[in-house]
């Protein structure tokens, strides 16, 4: 059921991506150990280049240039390793300190979509609804429908995704987000609005069981906690599709 | 969801474009308005009142309101330097919850965009960060979790570079089939700014604290109160990631993410998070309200396209422009910006007929990637009316598309990245009106 849907597109996401520039780089290396940014670090080169003056014209012209491949350009060479961002033997610098567990525990509040991050505690649509009328409703309107500002509720017949055909369409929570667990999560970092991040977690799970029950995914007397976080189907979940711009002439 | 200026669009939801402050701020508007009074007050706060003016007459040089400058002191230096007073550039402040400001685009020469004029795009406000009590914590799928002061970021090798900031909602206005024609640049597409950021490598730190080989995405975490949060491909570290502490020569501006930022060169504005204060490495993306329920492309096969960072090839002309006029025929030197985070631009056309026939503008030095450009084309105006248009190609052969290919493309009712062709109709009595194709 849902965790399998929504594997699929971590999946992709995830897997599709592990062949990064940083293995790219370390290949064309080719036992040349070549420190991944120094690309970056040529491309400042002709930054400094043109700045110089009267030397503008090389940055320029040449297509592929800059971030590319900065051919034939100032590839960490003459300015020593002050130039590649690495330390001369390749030690590191030691800046920073380590980071204890309490430390990284009290600022790690993020959600992830398998429900890693979600902490203990439940709450009732019933409850959600009170603390809805208290501390959302004026924003957001009474039924999650009615602004004035993000519009929360609302589902689009059949669960269509019309929202590029049809400029009329607000996107909502039930018609757009594609996790529920992102709900927990933005709910508890950044709601609300006047007093952000100031909800203890059973309230969390209690509101994100109200928007649910806004938007038809949970029935009225409903209890939601992490697993229903997960679990909850959103009907925009498979709508994403990654990214297939490259730059070339086509119009995408 | 129209959050990000969509202002002429029937979505009103978000309703934080509605209330304008900032309506009286077109440059041309009101950089005229200096007052003879003013000028009289700060003169005599430089030389005494002892002055009185003296007025050039019939000399052919100019009216004078103050005193001569050739026969009273100068004023003396102070520790901070200001604008002339006779400047007035205005940021116009829209949005009434997380806030946005957009740059005077119009006003502004070369590519630099001066820092206390860099647009804005908050989700919820600017914080008041104390850089002694700052630290940056990078963990996840590192070998060492660390925590870095601003000092631990300055000690690192630094980068520096000059690069464009846009927000992907820039330009909505534009995506219109009826756009008003009374609309400027910084109306259409002033969330654009350029400065020069300088900090430290992402590759630096993901080296210093051991990142691990099968992380292939990073969280990226604000210390606002939206507590601003994007997943990022490892892969944009390894690349041209940076930390940002310094813009245009200073520290960053408490707008711009004082004390220290992400820099994502090329990218949508929203993924470079300001106030950075955590970045946590992954094998997987998190799905932050930001990135899949706002910050996403809509296509017409009721799909939307997730994490589509890079920002397109774009250009936009900043003179001539509403609400300025052509006083008379003549030469007419046409000049804007064009731009694209995929790398360097590879040449501007203009045309003055309306895409009738086009011509290539020359680009001004220096030609950096990730960068604005300027353009320039020197046009006759012969008086009659005329409809000017530019058009940006870059070094991926990438053009920049009409209103119409992008409608086909993604829908009229996408969301984010409005880089269609824009244009300025000129009358014969000089009068300018947006007017993109």
């Amino acid at each position: 059921m849902a965790p399998a849907r929504g594997a699929r597109m971590l999946a992709w996401l995830g897997a599709d991506r592990r062949l990064g520039l940083r293995d790219a780089m370390l290949a064309r290396g080719a036992g040349t150990p070549v420190w991944p940014g120094a690309k970056m670090i040529a491309v400042a080169g002709l930054l400094v280049l043109a700045g110089c003056g009267g030397a503008g014209d090389q940055s320029a012209g040449e297509p592929g240039a800059g971030d590319a491949a900065a051919p034939g350009s100032m590839t960490a060479t003459g300015e020593g390793d002050r130039q590649t961002g690495a330390r001369p033997g390749g030690a590191r610098f030691g800046f920073g300190t380590p980071a204890t567990a309490s430390q990284i525990a009290a600022w790690d509040i993020d959600i992830a979509p398998d429900g890693a991050g979600l902490p203990p505690g439940r709450g009732t649509v019933a409850e959600g609804l009170a603390l809805w009328d208290k501390l959302c409703l004026a924003c957001h309107g009474p039924t999650g429908r009615e602004g004035p500002f993000d519009v929360v509720a609302g589902r689009v017949p059949g669960d269509a995704f019309p929202f590029a055909n049809d400029p009329a369409v607000r996107s909502t929570v039930g018609n757009y987000w594609p996790y529920a667990t992102t709900l927990f999560d933005y709910t508890r970092r950044a709601m609300p609005f006047d007093a952000p991040g100031s909800l203890t977690d059973d309230e969390v799970y209690a509101l994100v069981a109200a928007m649910l029950f806004f938007n038809d995914l949970l029935p009225e007397d409903a209890v939601a906690d992490s697993a229903t976080v997960v679990d909850t189907m959103m009907p925009a979940r498979d709508r994403f599709v990654r990214d297939d711009r490259t730059g070339g002439p086509e119009t995408r | 969801m129209n959050e990000e200026t969509r202002a002429d669009s029937k979505r009103t939801d978000d309703g934080s474009l509605e209330a304008r402050s900032g309506e009286s701020g077109s440059g041309a508007k009101e950089s005229g308005g200096v007052t003879r009074r003013a000028l009289i007050t700060g003169a005599a706060a430089v030389a005494g009142s002892a002055l009185t003016a003296s007025v050039a007459r019939g000399t052919g040089l100019g009216t004078r309101t103050s005193p001569d400058p050739t026969k009273v002191a100068g004023a003396r230096p102070d520790v901070v330097g200001s604008r002339s007073p006779y400047e007035t550039p205005r940021k116009f402040v829209t949005g009434s919850a997380g806030g946005v400001t957009q740059s005077p685009l119009q006003d502004l020469h070369g590519i630099l965009t001066p820092a206390d004029l860099h647009f804005e795009r908050h989700h919820h406000g600017i914080p008041d960060i104390d850089p002694a009590g700052y630290r940056l914590l990078v963990h996840g799928l590192v070998d060492r979790p660390t925590l870095f002061t601003l000092d631990d970021l300055k000690r690192f090798p630094q980068v520096s570079r000059l690069l464009f900031l846009e927000c992907s909602g820039n330009g909505g206005r534009a995506y219109t089939a009826s756009p008003n024609a009374e609309r400027s640049p910084q109306d259409i597409d002033g969330l654009l700014s350029t400065s020069e950021w300088s900090g430290v490598a992402l590759a630096t730190l993901f080296e210093e604290v051991g990142a691990h080989p099968e992380s292939t995405w990073f969280l990226a975490e604000g210390s606002d109160a939206a507590v601003m949060s994007r997943s990022i491909p490892v892969e944009k570290a390894w690349d041209d990631g940076m930390i940002a502490y310094g813009q245009n020569g200073e520290a960053i501006r408490p707008e711009q993410g004082y004390p220290a930022r992400l820099l994502l060169p090329g990218w949508e504005g929203n993924s470079s998070v300001k106030w950075v204060r955590r970045i946590e490495l992954s094998d997987r993306p998190f799905m932050f309200r930001d990135e899949t329920s706002k910050y996403t492309d809509p296509l017409p096969d009721e799909t939307a396209r997730i994490f589509s960072f890079v920002m397109d090839a774009k250009s936009l002309i900043t003179y001539p422009a509403y609400p300025r006029r052509l006083a008379e025929p003549g030469f007419v030197e046409i000049a804007g910006y064009a731009w694209t985070g995929r790398g360097l631009i590879d040449r501007v056309e203009v045309s003055t007929d309306g895409g009738g026939s086009w011509r290539e503008a020359a680009l001004q030095e220096p030609l950096l990637p990730k960068c604005t450009t300027r353009f320039r084309y020197g046009w006759e105006w012969d008086g009659s009316p005329a409809h000017l248009l530019s058009r940006a190609t870059d070094e991926t052969g990438y053009v920049q598309p009409t209103y119409s290919q992008m409608v086909a493309a993604r829908g009229p009712g996408t969301r984010y990245h409005y880089n269609g062709v824009r244009g300025w109709r000129v009358g014969s009595d000089g009068s300018i009106g947006f007017a993109p194709v």
